[in-house]
């Protein structure tokens, strides 16, 4: 087991070796200059070539990404270009903003996605299945901004039900701040339900249709005992490795969820730094992400194995 | 020899010909591919003759009808600059669906070609190509896209397309790679390379063709991606020149209106983006069905 872990560990170390370097180059090789940016198209030659030096540009390609990465690794992430204050400073805030948001969202999703995917199972073929399936992917294919814009629209401006704002105006009781962000994870969870859904309700068929479901019915037992002693436990499953692989796209959503509803987190500063092109801010926003998204990807991976008996067995072995 | 060669080819083709024709049948019969069709069909049209279908031209301004409700002269009323709603709906169909596809073979056409490759030599090539292709899509498409569009700097329609095509392509290349795992196994394949065929002829001509049905299914899936990515960016301010007649955009420069009740220069293109991205999806959900028989 402890052989798996390292292996598992190592791979996603790997991975993220790559994605800084993706970040890097991408953000490197591509045309146009630094420097040049940042002082704007006015510019003296003689002030670019300064600041290339002060910047270090001026070193070799290697020089840079190894300077960029150690100084990432130890916590320095650089100023921001459009605030003048350490990126760290105005990230961590934000992204605990959205933490919170993408919280919120998963503990709706996942629950009711699992509970949508069993009902589909049981009433496999029926209407309350291509209800819960078709409707479900068709929902997932509609971006996140969409269903924001709509859903402030009638639940928030017809129906006055909820604050169309994602933040409370001063930061008040706990009950205020989860009703202001009701109306952007619920954007989320639509999105997400249909895939969730989908992995559960053929998780849980799977394991309806094989033998030692059988053996539980002529055994004597009822549908509903046969499924919450048997059924669920293997069908639960790899509906853990899904959940884990949607964190991207959660992500991905968060972004335009936050511009929608005005909210400080991280994709507002992210959409920001593409906006004033602010470097600094960009990749270390980009970084921050790839790593949260391969920790989660391996969190996944180990609890999956520690929690299937089958893959327990062979990475013994 | 030769003709040998040409027989069994043949009839292999008449094969998939008549496959292809239960399918069809099968397709026909599948509403939420029928809805789907007609859905897709109803926005192509726009796509293609846009300019033609609308009374009122999509960038004209006109500040005495700005914000004004839908009515007969305006049937989904106006922006809040007096420009007709529906022509800028109907016209803004053209840019999602041309960069939406064109994205997508592009991510289908480069995706294929790194799967046949690394599914057909495996060994170190294909792991290390794989380990490169998994850690580009641990990043969000959204956040590559926003990254290399600041890179690139501007919102160029060309480098969206690009990036998109590019995000796409390792996902492509994951499906392709796994069906041509099992092809390379197969005795035709062994028969090729006895016949002493090009690398190139047996990839693209001899497995290329059996492997052609989950193609098919992953390039509609990442059509409905594409235009759900493109929506978005267009929507963020990126990826699309500004001003356009573009759905995203509208929604953009219009929601602010929906608190003062003035929805319907924002609902009608949202409502675009959200038919247009289901149609696909069912159209996606349809093809998938009849290639599981």
């Amino acid at each position: 087991m402890g052989k798996f872990i390292l292996k598992r560990i190592g791979l996603a170390l790997v991975t993220l070796f790559i994605v800084t370097t993706a970040i890097f180059f991408m953000t490197h090789i591509l045309p146009g200059n630094a420097a040049e940016r940042i002082l704007g198209p006015f510019a003296e030659r003689a002030n670019v070539i300064a600041l290339e030096k002060e910047l270090g540009l001026d070193k070799p390609m290697y020089v840079q990404y190894w300077k960029w990465l150690s100084e990432a690794l130890s916590g320095q992430l650089g100023d921001s270009v459009q605030y003048q204050s350490p990126v760290s400073e105005l990230l961590l805030p934000a992204i605990g903003y959205s933490f919170r948001l993408a919280a919120m969202a998963f503990l709706i999703v996942v629950p009711l996605s699992i509970f949508g995917g069993i009902i589909a199972a049981i009433n496999r073929g029926k209407a309350v299945d291509r209800v819960i399936t078709v409707g479900g992917l068709s929902a997932a294919v509609i971006p996140e901004f969409v269903w924001a814009v709509l859903l402030v629209f009638v639940v928030g401006v017809k129906l006055e039900w909820l604050p169309v704002t994602a933040f409370p105006d001063d930061d008040t009781s706990i009950v205020q701040v989860i009703r202001h962000m009701f109306l952007p994870s619920i954007a989320l969870v639509l999105v997400l339900f249909g895939y969730i859904s989908r992995i559960a309700r053929a998780g849980v068929i799977e394991a309806m249709d094989s033998d030692y479901s059988r053996t539980a019915v002529l055994k004597g037992l009822s549908k509903r005992q046969m499924i919450n002693r048997h059924v669920l436990r293997n069908a639960l499953l790899p509906t853990i490795a899904v959940i884990a692989s949607q964190v991207p796209y959660l992500v991905g959503g968060l972004v335009a969820v936050e511009i929608v509803f005005n909210y400080p987190g991280f994709g507002s500063l992210l959409l920001q730094a593409v906006q004033y092109r602010d470097y600094p801010m960009l990749q270390a926003a980009v970084l921050i992400v790839g790593s949260v998204i391969v920790t989660m990807q391996l969190i996944a991976d180990i609890l999956f194995a520690l929690l299937n008996p089958r893959i327990r067995q062979t990475i013994a072995e | 020899m030769n003709t040998d060669n040409t027989i069994i080819r043949s009839a292999a083709a008449a094969e998939r010909k008549k496959m292809r024709g239960e399918r069809l049948a099968l397709l026909r019969r599948n509403p939420a591919f029928l809805v789907g069709s007609v859905l897709v069909s109803i926005w192509v049209f726009a796509a293609l003759f846009g300019e033609l279908l609308v009374p009122i031209k999509p960038e004209e301004l006109d500040f005495m009808v700005t914000d004004l409700g839908p009515s007969s002269a305006h049937w989904f009323g106006t922006d809040s600059l007096g420009r007709d709603v529906f022509s800028r709906v109907v016209v803004g169909s053209r840019p999602i669906i041309v960069m939406a596809f064109c994205a997508t073979i592009l991510g289908t056409v480069v995706g294929t070609t790194i799967g046949l490759l690394t599914g057909y030599f495996k060994g170190k090539f294909d792991l290390i190509v794989m380990r490169i292709l998994d850690a580009i899509s641990a990043l969000p498409v959204l956040i590559l896209a926003l990254l290399a569009l600041a890179a690139v700097g501007g919102s160029s329609e060309v480098v969206t397309i690009m990036i998109i095509g590019f995000v796409f392509s390792p996902i492509i290349a994951r499906t392709v790679r796994a069906t041509v795992l099992g092809e390379a196994e197969l005795d035709y394949v062994a028969a090729a390379k006895l016949r002493t065929e090009k690398t190139r002829h047996i990839l693209f001509v001899e497995i290329l063709p059996n492997v052609l049905p989950p193609i098919v299914v992953e390039f509609t899936i990442r059509l409905g991606y594409a235009v759900f990515a493109i929506a978005t960016l267009s929507f963020l301010g990126v990826g699309v020149e500004l001003g356009s007649p573009n759905w995203g955009s509208q929604v953009s420069e219009n929601y602010v209106g929906i608190f003062s009740n003035i929805w319907w220069s924002t609902v009608f293109p949202a409502g675009a983006i959200a038919t247009l991205a289901i149609g696909i999806n069912l159209l996606a959900d349809g093809i998938m069905e009849s290639f599981e028989l």
